[in-house]
């Protein structure tokens, strides 16, 4: 039986597999140049510095564009530090196989693989409903002012997904500054902060930078932990407090394809939105992989 | 003065017990030399940073778990009130597909002085004493209105729901990453893995809002009209879109493990004259079998925990069918869709958080048998 077959295999199994590689690239570049020739022709300057306008059937995406700025911007001042600090402590300070490292890095591995609407849900239940809320009773209880979905709010909610990313790229990176350095240091009498400080950072500020750029590019395209924590459908002026809600790029994609007043006649906005959230993403993504790409140079060389 | 003392120590009799346990203290105290303020602060800071991350997963369980603690007491009440339960709006009864549209009415845009989030608004209903409480006896019942005059929560057709789509998905997703994966790392050249790696790096990088609304836009027309559906959005529209989101997941794990498998299992196989596709078929894939099974696990727990191209593409009905051509309504977009109409503290209310608790677990337990037992299958193996 094999015999007979075997002609055929031997051309069927790297052909069958072949096209398997081709189904997705072809699907890869079809979803792009879906996004691009239907958003392209939307794009214009006045449709990425105006706000929207006309019952949200005319005009830009500029407070969109802002608030996932300030969302991102927000989210790497919370949560960078946090993920740098872990990864530090992770393989400066702890033995490799203590059990502090082994409890930490299951914490890390879990929160990676909570589905992100749970998150949400945190950001509601803790942030928004006990911190927010408790915030308020203890400033006289009177008025709510942190008690509900706000910018910070949902910047925190957002760092605390994207913690395992910037956690995961920094290890990395500290993993390519040479053992020697760090004894080099000791042994001239630094410190192991001043070790850390003047040695270990420099020598991986490129990978803080990649894992910075790959949570920015994360928390720019997730919209599930935003629904309730802080993301708005119209707001007429730009958030300028941390108590603001805010617009955001992958909140008001959803919205205008499933919520919008007429949804056919704003197609051309929302091909346009989704391209420039597609275009920031990528941007980002590629800004990480030549920094990875950098990084691995180094650990090979 | 301790170094002195340790040069002077270090000619002593080692075999003397008692003058080595004097050796060893003084070493110790030299390591503990000067106290640093400063240093013993920051190590200490740095300590409680890193056990940040064990806390949120804590605070994500307690704080889940005690939004929806109320559906297990009897006197569920409105424990937490926000001043934004004040706020009457529209009820919205009865089906589900139309719940979205008609949010959307309710709310405002373009008003200056009232703009509510989706979340914020909150439907009371006037006369809620009148209707009969829901418990926990019904919430593995068959049918999920929680919206109706006697709201029913019934979770069992947003199980079947999530698992409808996260299966679909699977058949679709799994065969062609696999096959992708084995392609790339046992037929391809380098110069083919180096178009194709960066390419499944840019769809992991595709929002799954981006493909969501693809799904709905594009796909749902498409496929309505190839197969002549009743129902434009449906599972089987959910399921494909939501196989190009996990396509990356499947492919990345298991190309590591197909990678992973000894390059000595290929050369003692090519050497007994074995083809380089039975090389592959015949050896690699087998021996990379408990790494792709974990592939496929997370997967799966990707696929049951995507929100937003299930909350956009699958229709949002609660029939409770297997039918692939049928709307059905999933656990997470069920918590998208109503987390933003239920009133804070509300039995509906904590009905969501319990949802999420069930997701939480689920995603749980999938990593954690993906992590364990494949590592110990593949352990045993290789060693």
């Amino acid at each position: 039986m094999k015999v007979i077959y075997k002609p055929f295999l031997r051309i069927a199994i790297p052909g069958i597999s072949g096209l398997a590689v081709l189904t997705i690239i072809a699907t890869v570049f079809s979803l792009i140049l879906l996004i691009a020739i239907n958003g392209i022709p939307g794009i214009s300057w006045k449709f990425l510095t105006e706000a929207p306008s006309d019952g949200m059937t005319g005009g830009g995406i500029f407070p969109a564009i802002v608030g996932t700025f300030f969302l991102v911007l927000l989210m790497s001042i919370i949560g960078v530090p946090i993920g740098t600090i872990t990864a530090l402590f992770l393989s400066e300070y702890v033995e490799k196989d203590s059990w502090i490292v082994k409890t930490i890095r299951f914490a890390v591995n879990t929160l990676a693989g909570i589905p992100s609407i749970v998150f949400g849900l945190f950001g509601l239940g803790f942030f928004v409903q006990f911190v927010g809320s408790g915030m308020d009773q203890l400033a006289g209880g009177h008025t709510v002012r942190w008690g509900q979905p706000n910018i910070l709010w949902a910047s925190i909610t957002m760092a605390v997904l994207t913690l395992p990313v910037v956690i995961v790229a920094v290890e990395e990176a500290i993993r390519t500054v040479p053992r020697d350095l760090r004894d080099a240091s000791l042994a001239l009498g630094a410190t192991k902060w001043e070790t850390i400080v003047k040695v270990v950072l420099p020598g991986c500020s490129t990978g803080i930078l990649t894992g910075t750029i790959l949570a920015i590019s994360r928390g720019a395209g997730e919209v599930a932990p935003i629904l309730f924590t802080g993301a708005a459908y119209f707001l007429p002026e730009l958030p300028d407090s941390l108590t603001d809600q805010f617009m955001n790029l992958g909140y008001h994609v959803y919205i205008m394809a499933t919520q919008s007043p007429d949804v056919d006649a704003t197609k051309g906005i929302q091909y346009s939105t989704t391209l420039v959230l597609l275009a920031m993403t990528f941007a980002f993504n590629l800004l990480a992989i030549i920094f990875r790409y950098r990084v691995r140079k180094k650990r090979i060389a | 003065m301790i170094l002195k003392n340790i040069t002077e120590n270090s000619g002593t009799n080692h075999n003397n017990p008692a003058s080595a346990l004097m050796l060893q203290e003084k070493r110790k105290d030299l390591r503990k030399k000067e106290h640093r303020p400063a240093e013993f602060l920051i190590e200490h800071t740095i300590r409680i940073v890193s056990f940040l991350s064990i806390a949120f997963i804590m605070l994500i369980f307690i704080f889940v778990f005690r939004e929806a603690a109320s559906i297990f007491s009897p006197h569920q009440g409105s424990h937490t009130t926000t001043a934004a339960t004040e706020t009457y709006t529209i009820e919205t009864y009865g089906e589900p597909e139309n719940a979205i549209p008609e949010k959307s009415s309710v709310e405002t845009y373009g008003g200056d002085d009232i703009v509510v989030l989706p979340s914020m608004e909150s439907a009371v209903r006037p006369d809620d004493e009148a209707i009969p409480k829901s418990s926990i006896k019904n919430l593995f019942d068959k049918i999920w209105q929680p919206t109706s005059v006697i709201p029913k929560y019934g979770i069992w057709p947003l199980l079947v729901g999530s698992f409808n789509v996260a299966l679909l998905s699977l058949l679709i997703a799994a065969p062609l990453a696999i096959l992708a994966a084995l392609y790339t790392s046992t037929f391809a050249s380098n110069r083919i893995k180096e178009i194709v790696k960066p390419i499944i790096e840019i769809l992991a990088g595709f929002p799954s809002v981006v493909i969501g609304f693809i799904a709905l836009i594009v796909f749902a027309s498409i496929l309505q009209s190839i197969f002549g559906l009743q129902y434009r959005l449906n599972a089987f529209t959910g399921g494909i879109a939501m196989a190009i989101a996990i396509i990356p997941v499947i492919f990345t794990i298991s190309e590591d493990a197909i990678n992973a498998v000894p390059r000595s299992y290929v050369d003692a196989s090519l050497a007994l004259g074995a083809e380089k596709w039975e090389t592959a078929v015949f050896v690699v894939l087998p021996a990379a079998v408990p790494g792709i099974f974990a592939a496929i696990l997370l997967g799966i727990g990707r696929a049951i925990g995507e929100t937003m191209i299930v909350l956009m593409a699958t229709g949002n009905a609660a029939f409770a069918s297997f039918n692939p051509f049928e709307p059905v309504r999933t656990m997470s977009a069920t918590i998208g869709a109503e987390m933003a109409e239920v009133v804070f503290g509300d039995f509906h209310y904590s009905v969501l958080f319990f949802i999420g608790i069930i997701l939480f677990a689920i995603s749980f337990l999938i990593n954690l048998t993906a992590e364990t037992v494949v590592r110990k299958l593949v352990m045993r193996q290789f060693k």
